[in-house]
Formats: C-alpha cells, sequence, structure tokens
C-alpha cells in the first residue's frame, strides 16, 4: 500500500495541528499494518513543502537510539532532490491506531518497510513540482530538470525554487508512477550522516521519558511482590506517611504504590511500607528446577519446524556422528533508563507519556483494560534511554495508569534499577540439542537440533504450539548449508517467569549452537571452517559475500599476533546477512580477552554507513555482555541479580576494536539493528577452542568452563 | 527536612528545602529542574549521573546533598552554552550518542579526565571510563571522541 494522497488543508490541520499551506502529500508507512492496528490505517507519515520553501517530514517511529529518525528522512530528502539537512521534522506526538498505522520499533523493520512509500513520496513530490514549473513557463515537463530545491528549465536557464512552486503543484494531479532516480544520482543515501537528534543528546536537553515533567504530577513507587505470581498482602500505610512529602498510598494490581512530591520520597516511602507478601504458587521456583523441567520437556516429543530428506536414516549411515548441548540462559534488557511512565487517568480519557517501543499495543491495551475510547487515549512517545525490546511489552504503561487512576492525579511511576531488573520480560532461556553426521569424505550429510525453549509468544501472545515453534527455532530452522538430511523440532518448556522480545529474539541463542557446532563439524572433518562452511554454501551467495569479506578483512588463516586465536561465525536474520571474525586470547586462568571483531555485513544499499558501523557496534557489544557476562538466575521464585554489581554489563577497558565493512549492493536496503549481534557469540566460542582446545556450550562462558578441562 | 545552599553551575541555590539524605542527583532533577543528569543504578555502578563536584566526578545518585553544600557542582548544563564545549563538540564529531542516556555522564567523565590528563593513552581512558556504563556499545566512539578532544582543547 504505497499510496500517496494529497491532504486536503483541512485533514492535515486536524491530523498534526499545523496549517497545511503548500504541497502536502500524506503516505503510509510502513506498506503493511502489523496486528496491533485494528483498523486499516489511512496515512502516518506526511511531506510538506511550505511556500517559504520550507520541507517538514512527519517520521512517526519511536527512537530508542537506533537512528531511523535520521535515516528514514534521508532517503526522503534524496528522491525529493533537497540539501541535507533542510529539514524540519516533527515527532508525531499522539498515537491513534485508526489513522497511524504501525509504530513500532522493532524487528529491524524500520528502514526495509519505509525504503519503497520513502522514496515514492519523494518521487510524487519531485514530479508535481516539475510538472507544476512546466505548466509555469508553458514548457514540456520532460524539459525540466529538478535538482537541490529548485526546478530548473535547462534550455532558457530559467528556475524556480520548490518553496515559489509549492502552491501551484499542490493543485496538480498525483502521479502514478512517478520515476525514481538512478542510484548512481544519490547525493544523501550512501554518506555518513549525523543524526539529526545528537546535538540535543550531547547538550543533556532530550526529553526522555524519565524527564517528562507534567503539571501537578506525583511521582510514585511501587512495592511489587518478588516471587513471580504472588501479591503483596499487606503493609505498614503510616510508616510510608510519615515519611516527608509522601502524599499517599494506593494499591494497584501489581503493588502498593506509594505517592509523593518527589522521587527520592516515593522511594524512601517505598521502603517503609515493609510489605508482607503471599509468594503464591512458585515460590520454590529456582535455576535448577527450570533445568530440570528442561530435563524432562526435552525427552516429550518435538514439534517439526524443518524436515528434509531422513536425517536419522543418514546418521545411521554416517562415517562420524558428533553430539553436542549447548545452554542459554534468561538474561535481561537493562536500557540504562530504568523502567517509567507517566500517565493523567481521568474518568473518560487519559492522556500518557510513555517510553515505548510499541505505542499502539500500549494505546490498545490501555482503551481495552480501562475501558476508555480510543480516541480518547492519548499516548505521547518520549524518547527512550535504550531499549532493546524491554519496551515493547505494554506492562509499565498500564501499571502507571492504574495508578495515575487510584490517585486521581498525573503520575510518574519511576522502577529503580531493581524494579528494572526484577520486573522483566527477560530473554527466553533454551537448550539446544544437536547431532549431526558426516560421511567418510568429512562431508555433512545429516543435521538434527532441538530447540528445548521457553515461548515468548506461547506465553504472551497466545500463539499455538506451530507458532510458538516456528518463533522458538527461528535462525534454526532456516539453515543456509546444504544438508541433505535435516531435521529441526522443538520442545516447549514454559515457566511463570516472564520472557519478551530480546535485540534478535531466539537468534540470540539459535546461531550460538549451529554455529559452534558447525565450527566441532568442520574439526571433525579436518576442515578449515571458512571452506567446510563455504562448500555447503552454493546456492547463497550473500550468505557467501558476508562470509567472504569477513574472512578477508580479518585476513583468517595469516599470521596473528602471539596467543591471538580467531574464530568465525555467519547468520542470516531479520532480512540481513552478517559473518564476524572475533580475535581472542584466553588466560591460564580462563580469562577470556576479546581483542578485535571484524563484521561484514549484507543489508543491500546502506543508508547511512556511520549508522550501519554504530548499530553493528552496539550490536557486538550487547551481543559479547551476553556471551561473557550476563545471566539471569531464579531462587525462591525470583530474579537474584538486582543490579550492576551482580549483573555485569561489558564495560570500555574489555571493549575490543571493532571493525564494520559492508557488502556494495544495489539491491532494496533491509534493516541492521539486529543482524549483526547473533554472530558474535559463536564467532567468540570458535576462537576460544583455537585457543584453548575447549569447546564452550554455555552462555555465559565462564572461566571455569575454560580451565576446567 | 532541612534547607540547603547549594552552588550549581554557577549559580547560587538558597533554601534548598529537602531530606538530608536526599541524593543529589534527584535534587538536580527534582527540585531545581536539571534532568541532564541521568538515573541509571542509584548506587554508583553506572556513573550514568556523573556530575563535578569541585571539578572531580562523582556519582550524584550515591551523594547525599548534605554533603555536595559547600562544593561547586557542575552538571551537563554548566559544561556549555549550547553544547559548545570541546567535548561535546568531540561527541558529536565521532557520533558517539546512539541512545543517548548515558552521555552526559560519559561526557562529565571525559572532561574530568582530561582536565587531569590532557593527552591521555588508550590505557589511561579505558581506566578512567570504566566505570561508566553504556548499553548502546559506544565505548569505541568514547574512545575516539576523548582523543579528537585532546587534540582540540
Amino acid at each position: 500500500m504505497n499510496a500517496i494522497t494529497k491532504v486536503s488543508r483541512r485533514e492535515f490541520l486536524k491530523l498534526t495541528g499545523v496549517a497545511g499551506t503548500g504541497l502536502v502529500l500524506g503516505f503510509h508507512l510502513p506498506p503493511k499494518p502489523d496486528g496491533w492496528a485494528a483498523v486499516e490505517p489511512l496515512t502516518n507519515s506526511w511531506l510538506r513543502i511550505g511556500p517559504d520553501g520550507e520541507v517538514t517530514f512527519w517520521v512517526h517511529r519511536p527512537d530508542m537510539g537506533q537512528g531511523a529518525r535520521t535515516a528514514l528522512p534521508m532517503i526522503l530528502a534524496d528522491e525529493l532532490d533537497i540539501e541535507w539537512p533542510q529539514f524540519e521534522r516533527v515527532f508525531l506526538p499522539a498515537v491513534d491506531p485508526q489513522v497511524y498505522g504501525s509504530q513500532t520499533a522493532g524487528g529491524s523493520t524500520s528502514i526495509r518497510t519505509s525504503w519503497v512509500p520513502l522514496r515514492t513520496a519523494g518521487a510524487t513530490a519531485r514530479a508535481m513540482l516539475t510538472s507544476a514549473a512546466a505548466e509555469t513557463w508553458g514548457v514540456d515537463a520532460g524539459s525540466c530538470r529538478a535538482s537541490l530545491g529548485t526546478v530548473v528549465h535547462e534550455s532558457s536557464g530559467r528556475s524556480l525554487s520548490y518553496g515559489e512552486l509549492a502552491e501551484k503543484a499542490a493543485t496538480l494531479p498525483v502521479p502514478d508512477d512517478p520515476p525514481f532516480k538512478d542510484p548512481e544520482d544519490f547525493h544523501i543515501v550512501g554518506k555518513p550522516t549525523p543524526r539529526l537528534d545528537n546535538p540535543a543528546r550531547v547538550n543533556g536537553s532530550l526529553t526522555y521519558g524519565m524527564d517528562v515533567k507534567v503539571s501537578g504530577m506525583l511521582h510514585a513507587c511501587i512495592a511489587r511482590c518478588p516471587v513471580f505470581g504472588g501479591s503483596v498482602t499487606g503493609y505498614d500505610e503510616a510508616a510510608a506517611r510519615a515519611v516527608d512529602g509522601v502524599r499517599g498510598v494506593v494499591e494497584v494490581p501489581t503493588g502498593v504504590a506509594v505517592l509523593a512530591d518527589s522521587t527520592w520520597a516515593a522511594i524512601k516511602g517505598r521502603r517503609a511500607l515493609n510489605p508482607k507478601f503471599d509468594y503464591g504458587e512458585s515460590a520454590d521456583l529456582s535455576s535448577a528446577k527450570i533445568a530440570e523441567l528442561f530435563d524432562e520437556k526435552q525427552a516429550e516429543e518435538g514439534y517439526a519446524t524443518l524436515d528434509d530428506g531422513d536425517a536419522d536414516a543418514a546418521l545411521a549411515g554416517a562415517a562420524q556422528v558428533l553430539d553436542a548441548v549447548y545452554e542459554v540462559p534468561y538474561i535481561a534488557h537493562s536500557p540504562l533508563e530504568p523502567m517509567n511512565c507517566t500517565a493523567d487517568a481521568r474518568d473518560d480519557r487519559c492522556e500518557i507519556w510513555a517510553p515505548t517501543q510499541a505505542p499502539q499495543w500500549a494505546h490498545g491495551v490501555v482503551a481495552q483494560t480501562f475501558g476508555y475510547e480510543p480516541q480518547n487515549v492519548t499516548l505521547n512517545i518520549a524518547f527512550s534511554g535504550g531499549g532493546f525490546g524491554r519496551r515493547l511489552i505494554p506492562d509499565f504503561v498500564v501499571e502507571a495508569v492504574h495508578v495515575s487512576k487510584a490517585a486521581a492525579a498525573p503520575v510518574k511511576v519511576v522502577w529503580t534499577r531493581e524494579d528494572t531488573m526484577h520486573h522483566g520480560y527477560y530473554r527466553p532461556a533454551s537448550r539446544h540439542i544437536l547431532r549431526a553426521g558426516l560421511d567418510d569424505s568429512g562431508n555433512l550429510i545429516a543435521w538434527k537440533h532441538r530447540v528445548v525453549a521457553h515461548s515468548i509468544g506461547a506465553t504472551l501472545q497466545g500463539s499455538d504450539l506451530r507458532g510458538a515453534a516456528r518463533e522458538a527455532t527461528s535462525g534454526a530452522r532456516d539453515l543456509p548449508y546444504t544438508i541433505p538430511n535435516c531435521h529441526v523440532d522443538f520442545c516447549m518448556a514454559n515457566t511463570i517467569v516472564p520472557v519478551g522480545y530480546f535485540r534478535s529474539v531466539y537468534n540470540t541463542q539459535t546461531p550460538f549452537a549451529n554455529e559452534t557446532f558447525i565450527d566441532e563439524l568442520a574439526t571433525a572433518a579436518g576442515v578449515d571452517p571458512v571452506v567446510f562452511r563455504m562448500r555447503m554454501l552454493d546456492d547463497h551467495p550473500r550468505h557467501r559475500g558476508v562470509l567472504g569479506l569477513a574472512a578477508e578483512k580479518a585476513r583468517w588463516g595469516q599470521p596473528l599476533p602471539d596467543g591471538h586465536y580467531q574464530g568465525i561465525a555467519l547468520h542470516y536474520s531479520f532480512g540481513s546477512w552478517a559473518a564476524e571474525v572475533a580475535e581472542v586470547s584466553v588466560g591460564d586462568d580462563g580469562s577470556v580477552r576479546v581483542h578485535k571483531v571484524i563484521c561484514a555485513v549484507d543489508c543491500g544499499i546502506v543508508v547511512n554507513p556511520d549508522d550501519l558501523a554504530a548499530q553493528a557496534e552496539g550490536a557486538i557489544v550487547i551481543g559479547l555482555t551476553a556471551a561473557l557476562k550476563a545471566e539471569i538466575t531464579i531462587d525462591e521464585g525470583r530474579v537474584v541479580q538486582g543490579n550492576y554489581n551482580d549483573y555485569p554489563l561489558l564495560r570500555i577497558d574489555e571493549m575490543p576494536e571493532i571493525e564494520v565493512h559492508y557488502v556494495k549492493s544495489d539491491v532494496n536496503p533491509t534493516g541492521v539493528g539486529e543482524p549483526p549481534l547473533p554472530p558474535i557469540a559463536p564467532a567468540v566460542a570458535n576462537a576460544i577452542f583455537a585457543a584453548s582446545g575447549v569447546r564452550v556450550r554455555r552462555m555465559p562462558i565462564r572461566p571455569e568452563d575454560i580451565r576446567g578441562t | 527536612m532541612a534547607r540547603f545552599t547549594l552552588k550549581v553551575n554557577g549559580e547560587t541555590h538558597r533554601n534548598v528545602n529537602v531530606d538530608p539524605d536526599t541524593p543529589l542527583l534527584w535534587v538536580l532533577r527534582d527540585t531545581l529542574g536539571l534532568t541532564g543528569t541521568k538515573f541509571g543504578c542509584g548506587a554508583g555502578l553506572c556513573r550514568t549521573c556523573t556530575v563535578h563536584m569541585d571539578g572531580e566526578p562523582v556519582p550524584s545518585c550515591a551523594i547525599p546533598v548534605s554533603i555536595a553544600e559547600g562544593s561547586e557542582i557542575t552538571t551537563i548544563e554548566g559544561l556549555s552554552q549550547n553544547g559548545g564545549h570541546p567535548v561535546q563538540q568531540a561527541w558529536l564529531a565521532e557520533q558517539v550518542p546512539q541512545c543517548g542516556y548515558c552521555q552526559p555522564g560519559q561526557i562529565m567523565g571525559a572532561v574530568a579526565l582530561l582536565a587531569k590528563n590532557p593527552n591521555p593513552s588508550d590505557a589511561d581512558i579505558d581506566e578512567a571510563m570504566s566505570p561508566h556504563l553504556c548499553r548502546c556499545g559506544t565505548y569505541q566512539r568514547i574512545r575516539r571522541a576523548i582523543h579528537r578532544a585532546a587534540e582540540e582543547v
């Protein structure tokens, strides 16, 4: 649905609050709404060229640091053919599923779903401005050329600016198939471009959710039962109220909220509450018990999501059979900005300020939960201090509305770091049981991968077993390698621990198993890991491209500094290809140091090379934290970790040098928020094997797992 | 509650009426409206809330207001008019921020480092900046930006 429509002044004013003089075009980003928008949307993005020449693009996607707010305008500005950054942009303040369509930031979708619609919008406006100039001069439009905000009649040398042409262009019909620019002529796309909002990020003026201030607002902290499924049964209201600045105590479904004049008073008031809990039925849940559940579930029949050839028969006839089991824990997203949300809930309407990645999901759940008419819920998207998937889940928004309703006042609910750690929606734990067979020439002839995992879809979205299996085996059932006999299946092992979407979702774990096991097989076959992969990738040129580029740039197989070893891994996810070479050293104590990472990406046309590099660096760093450090463990029904002392993140003194390269391409672009993450853990694990001869098969990779064998 | 006099970004705030145990962070954010200083962990573990107290970088979440009284406090808002400090400019030149939430703290840490060591090595940077966490993974650019600022200061 790439339709471009002229927006009437009246309609535009209603939608944006900005008087729509000049040429205003409405279009829809992305072309297909996702499941959260109940109503087929009209338009959600607008391009306006004012009579003064000012160009305005309303971009409606949340930005939690991924840079879409710069990359999307780059695409439009290039096709429209204006100078960069000649742009006024307005972050759409409110959410309305009936108008805007999907506003979700997730799945590395912003670029790949916006490329064609944005180019169409830019090309449409450019064609209309060119026609307006041609009519003005009484010449053929074909003799006029648009360039950098001006239309020129080449033979006469006459020119008119876009601003001068905007009113006339607005009276012309919208062309059906305006021609796109030749990519050779791109003057913005493909150039490293600074982010438009970074000046406000370095002077402290950007307003994150945590910084929202609303007139008459109270601050709240909530005492929640630390045990999943438990509840608060009693508390000392008088003690909380005795704290200076505390204004009240209200009960909400998730616990007891202390309302105060300041954040600190709310925190102190909560401490004074001394809540009593009913721990419910899961008070004895522990990581050991979850492992036992996995033992039990893995013995059940799996739900097959890939079944090519006959893997069992091929294994029976194989010259060598290898087995390995990989373990992946729950981890927390832990964005630096703790969870928070501000709400002003009245009887018949509600206004919300939320740092959310999925504003419409939150909007819909609030309307449904509280019985508001959807049009009476106003959700303002605040900037997020990181999201990584945690801010897709609307729990924190619904909770804030409950608090505001109970308080009968606008309230900002602030979660502490510990609250954020204890009440997350964690990356699911999983176990990967692999078996593969080589023939007597070292060819991989059979592959089995059983994914035993906690299901996001089944616990969060009501997915059936098929949906849960497809989701949990993503990255496992779509192996690129030519293997004649493959079987991939899924055993569901759900617990009460809430799970959600972590950057790359199940692709944070399935390639850890796949790509380290492939390395084990290469070793068993006596073949170089790059060669072993390459010879099974005849049908996958883009996999070959990134694998070859990473190996070349890393000087794979060439001498390295003393004690340094390389490992490689490859993975396709969310529309893009990535291969990485990690260069590591391993100390006698089993400590791992990652010195360098070479990353090669194929995401088609690169819109903003600097943003690609930034996203790849970020994905690799968050992937290294997952590979080497992060683990959420459960004891007595609750999360053990609370703050950065026991949930460490990678620090600057552990930061490898990262080089990001990309495949030159003229294919339509795809996203890079997630795809560079999956290869890093297996690349490191494979380098550790090269360095130590030890196969590490669980994350996080522990010194004792290396030193102990 | 008690009344405190605080010197922040060259301005004297008298009669700041808060509990003596209130962390400086919340006085800056909730009382004085200086929200450029961010809340990250509340325990001095991530340094997102770094400000200068008499030129020293400190985690404002772990400094009670009663201890901050009498010191010259500088926050990200007081570093420059409109982000013109050489370290802020270096941060832009290297395009350091992604989400940007930790960056005011990182910048305050870097400014303090450069004041003591105008030409830090990578090892010096790692040592001084390792208390500062960044979940977006901007560390490589932070190193580059500090080197760039060192050249320009």
